[in-house]
């Protein structure tokens, strides 16, 4: 069961734990006044790893092998350099891609099969594989090289970004990405080559003779069943899609109260019909829908949702959660997510109730389930 | 020979000893002194070798005009300064 949080926010990594009686309180912190992107730990092991987005000095790789206690730098993905004469730009308005870290915006890997080789997405559209263990990282070629890749476009960000990486539990080999805005990728062999997978996503902020085009999806976050990886959930900036081919189509999941509009999506471990998001007003306002905040949960892949509202405030919320400010515990019982305006909200009941952890915390990025 | 001198802002999270190094240019300079502290070259420099958008690099005082190439010459006494430009937030 998992009874520490790791919260990333603007400014730093909060570690809440879980006492005996069931509350939960803010035990550590880290990189305080610098904004921590993302934190991720490798499964079954005390390694975290966190990515800091220095203003002045850069995006940072740390990692702890002592579950949060220290840390130590490691070498962040580096870009190759880019050759003279290439032509890298953003379709949509012509500007030239930086080949330089702009963000990490996905951490992942450590399968037990691979439990050296992680994977990281980041902004402006590389991915980059370590090895070993994050000591060293190496571009993608064969999805940063793909012709694909010219027509991705930024999508919130300037830049496009790789923010959702998912391993196969059944195969290490096995990767799905998820771009803002590219659609999803699939590789099968490791990372060798990809295939963009995205039929059945609809753009409806593109004319209607592309609205269909699966390499230009401005997909929010993917999220996978671990009991049956086959079945994935996206939160889509113009609604929610499902899969249950592992990504070779996707329907379109309609009636998602109050809102198909947000950024994070939590699909539950175990059951492939069970999955939360947290609905916003699209897309110019982007706060929680009338200033109430709700969890929208289904149980029958999709057919129905609930609107939960039990513990979390109901006017005067201009809350937004971010892509990976949600997440939900090995059992499926325990959610948490975080907002811009710094609240932290826990489940222990599968999202039927909420308990508020704080309403103080700085903007929040991430927020992840720890060992 | 330059004296490379680091603001103190970037301390806690890399040390940046001052140093006096040889070099004909800062490119030169700042490439023995990322030799010695690799961990400091990305706190300055971006991924393809330019000076990150928001910092910046004094030479006697004046910022370097070439922030791709970092070609500004140095003279034998010249005086680096590295800091954060107040961009950036």
């Amino acid at each position: 069961m998992s009874e520490r949080l790791l919260v990333c926010t603007r400014k730093g990594l909060f570690i809440v734990g879980r006492d005996s009686g069931g509350g939960w309180r803010i035990r550590d912190s880290a990189f305080l006044g610098v904004p921590v992107s993302l934190a991720f730990q490798e499964p079954g092991s005390g390694v975290i790893h966190a990515a800091l987005d220095h203003g002045h000095f850069g995006v940072k790789l740390q990692r702890s092998d002592d579950g949060g206690g220290t840390w130590n730098e490691r070498v962040a993905p580096a870009y190759p350099p880019k050759p003279e004469g290439v032509e890298d730009r953003d379709p949509m308005r012509n500007e030239p891609i930086p080949w330089s870290l702009k963000l990490i915006w996905a951490l992942a890997g450590a399968h037990p099969e691979a439990p050296q080789t992680l994977w990281c997405g980041t902004i402006p559209g590389g991915l980059f594989r370590s090895d070993d263990g994050g000591d060293s990282w190496a571009l993608v070629r064969g999805l940063w090289d793909h012709p694909g890749r010219s027509r991705w476009f930024g999508g919130g960000a300037d830049f496009p970004g790789i923010h959702s990486v998912l391993v196969d539990p059944r195969d290490p080999r096995h990767v799905t990405c998820a771009v803002s805005c590219g659609g999803v990728w699939v590789s099968r062999d490791g990372g060798g080559s990809w295939n963009c997978r995205a039929d059945g996503m609809r753009a409806e902020y593109l004319p209607p003779d592309q609205a269909g085009d699966p390499g230009i999806q401005d997909v929010h976050c993917i999220a996978q069943c671990a009991a049956q990886p086959d079945v994935l959930w996206a939160q889509h900036h113009n609604g929610i899609f499902r899969s249950t081919d592992g990504s070779e189509t996707w329907q379109e999941i309609t009636g998602a109260a109050p809102s198909p509009f947000g950024f994070a999506v939590a699909a539950h471990p175990q059951d492939p019909k069970t999955a939360w998001f947290v609905p916003a007003d699209k897309d110019e306002r982007r706060y929680a829908v009338d200033a109430r905040v709700t969890v929208a949960r289904t149980r029958d892949g999709g057919e129905s949702f609930e609107t939960l509202s039990d513990g979390l405030p109901q006017e005067h919320a201009y809350d937004l959660v971010y892509r990976h400010a949600l997440d939900v515990n090995t059992n499926g019982e325990r959610l948490a997510f975080g907002s811009t305006t710094g609240s932290l909200w826990v489940s222990e009941d599968s999202g039927d109730s909420w308990q508020q952890l704080s309403a103080n915390l700085p903007p929040i990025y991430c927020v992840r389930f720890a060992e | 020979m330059a004296r490379i001198t680091f603001t103190g802002n970037v301390q806690p999270h890399v040390p940046c000893p001052t140093e006096t190094i040889p070099g004909d240019s800062v490119a030169d300079a700042l490439g023995t002194y990322f030799e010695h502290h690799p961990l400091a070259r990305g706190y300055v420099l971006d991924d393809q070798g330019a000076v990150r958008r928001h910092m910046v690099i004094l030479v006697d005082g004046i910022p370097i005009r070439d922030r791709a190439r970092l070609s500004d010459a140095l003279a034998r006494d010249s005086e680096v300064f590295v800091f954060q430009a107040l961009s950036g937030g």
